[in-house]
């Protein structure tokens, strides 16, 4: 077959649309997600039971169920209860945007929060124990040795999981949102031309992904300044 | 969701006795559009559109498959030889034209618009609200086309349309008039009523097939007009519908 690439160049302004929706959802799921891991990620961290115990379920669901089941469960199976369509959170429920942000932030929270835990455990103990012989209090602790570490040390592994939300974003389409996917899938629905607009719409998403990549790239450089060089 | 399995709906044609290989038709179906064509709880594909390719199948004594293919990916995939024949109800439409042919027509549809039952909606009056319909349907398009001061939501299956419609994401559906009566009747649709007259009430639905593959669409055109004529046809659309809906 051949291509027809003036297709693409016409629906242009459209997947920009669909493409401006995707970075919208993956940055705000992606803030949110971390700020509700990195409690979750201590938490799970801790030794003790109580502690940990809620933020090991927690994580068990979200990490053991597709992003898809949870989004359809989210969107179509809460709005199945009359008592959540009258409840005070149905005008935020009800739109279909709040209930992927929703789902994602709390889905990728869960994968952060288990990096930040493997980061947290794999603090080299001596500098731990520098911090105790020193006198510093269990918070001072974590605060200004355990965590600024265990970031560096999560890092690339968070900058994965972005690109990991980036793709899973593609979902939202299934509950009528038209970010880029639902878009793509929308003009193709107009234009029968899958192979064209699904190669734009890929290349929209591989520069989303190269710019997050450089993103991760500058800020993994800027927190390692002082190993580099004092002078 | 939904299990892209195939589905080996009968192999019809192989009668004992019948030593000679029979031609083998292989046809594609959305499987989520009740009751046109749906999975049963046993994982079997039926309806409307299923009955009539496996009639077709015994009338030309060929040996058919049906499998399954989620519907915004349909057209592309009988043109990647995925399968040679949709029996989907899809309407025949110039931009379907375009990529596939189609057989004659085997029902005629009309779109009518489907809403909670003593709401005041009016297909005449549909200025702010929210509207939905299945993606890449003619009820999508003509919302698309029709509607320009209300929202309008797409779908990927009639099912989660209809979810949305319950829960009162949506003021109002459109869809095909007979998809709609079969929710209408079940447990999940006995709020909700037509509203208005059809919006649209000429709808061929037909076979579609490769573009040039006249050879198939005779044969589908000559058993078409056998079952029509031998009674077969009225027996399936009366196992369905109270009312003809072939013209």
């Amino acid at each position: 077959m051949s291509l027809d690439l003036d297709v693409a160049v016409t629906y242009l302004p459209k997947l920009l649309d669909g493409a401006r929706l995707t970075v919208q959802l993956v940055v705000f799921s992606g803030l949110i997600g971390l700020i509700l891991a990195v409690p979750l990620g201590i938490a799970r961290s801790s030794e003790r039971l109580w502690v940990k115990g809620g933020p090991w379920a927690y994580i068990f669901f979200f990490r053991g169920t597709p992003l898809m089941v949870q989004l359809f469960l989210v969107y179509y199976g809460l709005s199945q209860f009359p008592a959540v369509r009258h409840s005070a959170l149905w005008p935020f429920l009800r739109d279909p945007y709040w209930c992927a942000l929703l789902t994602m932030a709390l889905h990728t929270a869960a994968y952060i929060a288990e990096i930040l835990r493997g980061a947290i455990q794999a603090v080299p103990r001596g500098e731990v124990e520098a911090g105790v012989a020193l006198g510093m209090k269990h918070g001072v602790i974590l605060r200004r040795i355990v965590l600024p570490r265990a970031v560096r040390i999560a890092l690339p592994a968070y900058s994965n999981e972005v690109i990991l939300m980036l793709k899973g974003s593609a979902l939202a389409s299934t509950i009528t949102l038209l970010e880029l996917t639902g878009m793509a899938r929308t003009i193709i629905a107009k234009t029968y031309m899958p192979v064209e607009i699904f190669l734009a719409a890929g290349a929209f998403y591989l520069a989303i992904s190269y710019v997050i990549v450089r993103l991760f790239k500058l800020l993994e450089w800027h927190l390692a300044r002082h190993l580099r060089h004092r002078g | 969701m939904r299990l892209k399995a195939l589905i080996v709906a009968t192999v019809m044609a192989a009668v004992a006795g019948n030593a000679y290989a029979a031609d083998i038709i292989r046809f594609g179906t959305e499987g989520a559009y009740p009751p046109f064509n749906q999975i049963d709880a046993s994982g079997k594909l039926t309806g409307f559109d299923v009955d009539i390719a496996n009639a077709l199948c015994v009338q030309l004594k060929a040996e058919c498959t049906i499998v399954t293919q989620d519907w915004d990916g349909i057209i592309p995939a009988l043109n990647g030889k995925k399968f040679d024949a949709l029996v989907a109800s899809m309407s025949i439409t110039p931009e379907r034209q375009q990529a596939v042919d189609f057989t004659d027509p085997y029902y005629t549809n009309k779109l009518q618009f489907v809403a909670a039952k003593g709401s005041d909606f009016s297909p005449v009056k549909l200025k702010g609200l929210v509207l939905g319909a299945q993606r890449a349907t003619i009820a999508g398009t003509w919302l698309e086309e029709h509607v320009k001061d209300a929202e309008i939501k797409l779908y990927d299956t009639q099912d989660n349309a209809y979810l949305d419609l319950s829960s009162g994401r949506l003021d109002a559906i459109l869809a095909d008039k007979f998809v709609n009566w079969d929710w209408l009747k079940s447990d999940g649709g006995k709020d909700f009523e037509f509203k208005g007259e059809p919006v649209f009430d000429n709808d061929k639905v037909a076979i579609a097939v490769r573009k040039g593959d006249d050879a198939l669409r005779q044969k589908l055109n000559g058993a078409l007009k056998a079952i029509v004529a031998n009674g077969t046809y009225k027996k399936i659309n009366d196992k369905y519908f109270p009312f003809n809906i072939y013209q």
